[in-house]
């Protein structure tokens, strides 16, 4: 269910250069049931700026009622996002979207989760859940360069995993493919989240594989209302368009057309 | 007696606040917040003869206290409207406004025949100002014979009464409301979209990739008034006016300027439940200024 809540923020840290890092706390945590979800919010009590910031959950605790987003402090919205401070409420419209299947991959099979820079934070709470269910994830991340680097430790706790930077700054140089093109095929089911090029050389590489990607697009209401983040989709479904906000993220493999 | 009810050719209403068409949908997604039944009306989004894709992403830019939006009218097509969205709505107890848009006037007449027979469409919304289309659209809307032709054309076959979506990209807008009267509409909407851009600094590139697209939200808000302000005294036919409403009191603005009731547009983005949120507060506000009913409050500005 969709609801809107006043969370309270519970910390905000930054992890990386402009990437922060912000737990929020309150009741619609308990709706969060898949991961690759995001919520919708507002960074501010005024009409300035005035649309709602699309942003993807990375970390879930139904316990503490808690969750754990990541995001780069970019653009106005994002800068004032990142001065909350502890005690401070977030107006959040969530969960929406669909999230990453897990069901689609057995106990003891392996996973392979590629996530592109500011695409990392919703496979963190995935590769917990493959965990848990008794998957094995294999993580190859890449990065522009060694200083936006997060969550390194955090993923090798949870399974093998490969950074790679683009300047080489920091693991491999080059983009996940390089990784990827020397890893084996020996998973079952892939799952991404990154920009729209790397999720198609993804499915280029992996055409025989099932695949789940998630895709980024502007969003208007982020509910489904205003076909802004609308994508073209291929032969594989009957629809001719798909909205990224309430049909997506996340699809599988090969429906957008990329 | 409701204090918030209002009548209007073809619209009993239970109170003046509907969603401005183009941002609700057809109102599916918002059902699943709240009872639409609460609404005062609900415009749904423009629909043209034929399945309608839309213009290329990205398609929205936020801007200063608004945003620009080029989707293109994007839409199933009459065929569809009429057989999932309408029939859908039905549930509900709530008037639909029909946008009704094309490339030409056969067109909008043959959408306005059609969908204006459907049980739960009590009024037709003619788009005619949507600017981010390369046909249709908003040249129907700066030529103030061309929308009189069109809206004569329309209100020849509609079987219910005619509302035409002004735009406030003209010289001067009391010109085309004073056609579309001439023309026989029964009541004027406004305003749509006013035509911007914005570009990444950086690039020096369009943001949209429309390069241009319309702006809407609080920016908006004093324009939308003056020209509902100036519109209301030179036309005797009602004003559902729009145009950067986010809170109560830029509702009692645009009643005051003369629109008897309101539509809400990009504030839906900000806040899905802010159509019900100003419904409720609307009797609270009347008090406040000493109105007994919304209809007292409709055009003081021109009593003063």
């Amino acid at each position: 269910m969709i609801r809107q809540e006043q969370m309270q923020v519970v910390k905000q840290s930054a992890i990386a250069t402009n990437i922060f890092e912000l737990t929020l706390t309150g009741q619609l945590v308990l709706d969060m049931k898949q991961p690759g979800q995001f919520v919708h919010l507002r960074v501010s009590d005024q009409m300035e700026p005035l649309l709602r910031r699309p942003i993807s959950i990375s970390s879930i605790n139904e316990k503490t009622l808690e969750f754990t987003m990541i995001y780069r402090a970019e653009g106005r919205g994002t800068k004032l996002l990142s001065e909350k401070k502890p005690g401070d409420q977030v107006d959040v419209l969530g969960p929406l979207g669909n999230g990453f299947p897990i069901d689609k991959v057995e106990v003891g099979q392996k996973a392979l989760l590629i996530g592109g820079g500011i695409g990392v934070p919703p496979l963190f709470e995935l590769s917990k859940r493959l965990v848990e269910k008794g998957v094995k994830p294999i993580h190859v991340l890449g990065f522009q360069s060694e200083d936006v680097v997060f969550y390194e430790k955090q993923f090798q706790e949870l399974g093998e995993t490969y950074i790679v930077t683009v300047d080489g700054s920091h693991g491999s140089t080059g983009f996940v493919t390089n990784v990827l093109e020397k890893l084996e095929d020996d998973f079952a089911v892939y799952y991404s989240c990154g920009p729209t090029p790397m999720l198609a050389a993804l499915e280029k590489l992996y055409p025989e594989k099932e695949g789940y990607l998630s895709f980024e697009q502007r969003m208007g209401c982020g509910i489904g209302a205003c076909f802004a983040c609308v994508c073209d989709t291929t032969e594989k479904i009957e629809a001719d368009y798909v909205k990224v906000c309430s049909d997506g993220p996340v699809f599988p493999s090969g429906v957008v057309r990329v | 007696m409701n204090r918030l009810a209002t009548l209007l050719p073809g619209l009993t209403l239970k109170n003046p606040i509907m969603p401005a068409s183009g941002c609700f949908g057809f109102g599916k997604e918002y059902a699943k917040l709240y009872d639409l039944s609460q609404l005062g009306a609900i415009m749904i989004k423009a629909t043209t003869p034929e399945t309608r894709l839309g213009n290329p992403t990205p398609r929205v830019a936020e801007t200063p206290s608004g945003m620009l939006n080029a989707i293109g009218l994007q839409n199933p097509g009459l065929k569809k409207v009429l057989e999932n969205e309408l029939t859908w709505l039905e549930q509900y107890e709530v008037p639909i406004i029909a946008n009704v848009a094309g490339y030409t006037t056969e067109d909008y007449v043959t959408v306005a025949e059609a969908i204006s027979q459907a049980p739960n469409v009590q009024a037709l919304e003619l788009n005619i100002s949507c600017p981010n289309v390369k046909q249709g659209g908003i040249t129907f809307g700066t030529d103030p014979l061309i929308a009189e032709e069109l809206t004569k054309a329309v209100k020849a076959v509609s079987s219910v009464p005619v509302y035409v979506k002004l735009s406030p990209n003209v010289t001067d807008i009391g010109e085309i409301a004073k056609a579309v009267e001439a023309g026989g509409a029964d009541g004027i909407t406004m305003i749509n979209t006013l035509l911007g851009l914005r570009l990444d600094t950086k690039t020096g590139r369009p943001v949209i990739a429309n390069v241009t697209g319309g702006l809407s939200g609080p920016a908006i808000k004093p324009v939308a008034l003056r020209m509902v302000y100036d519109v209301a005294p030179k036309v005797s036919i009602p004003i559902i006016g729009m145009g950067g409403i986010t809170n109560i009191d830029d509702v009692v603005d645009f009643l005051s300027a003369g629109a008897s009731a309101v539509a809400i547009g990009t504030a839906n983005f900000v806040d899905p439940f802010i159509c019900p949120n100003l419904i409720e507060q609307l009797p609270a506000k009347l008090d406040e200024l000493g109105f007994n009913t919304v209809t007292d409050l409709v055009g003081r500005s021109h009593r003063l």
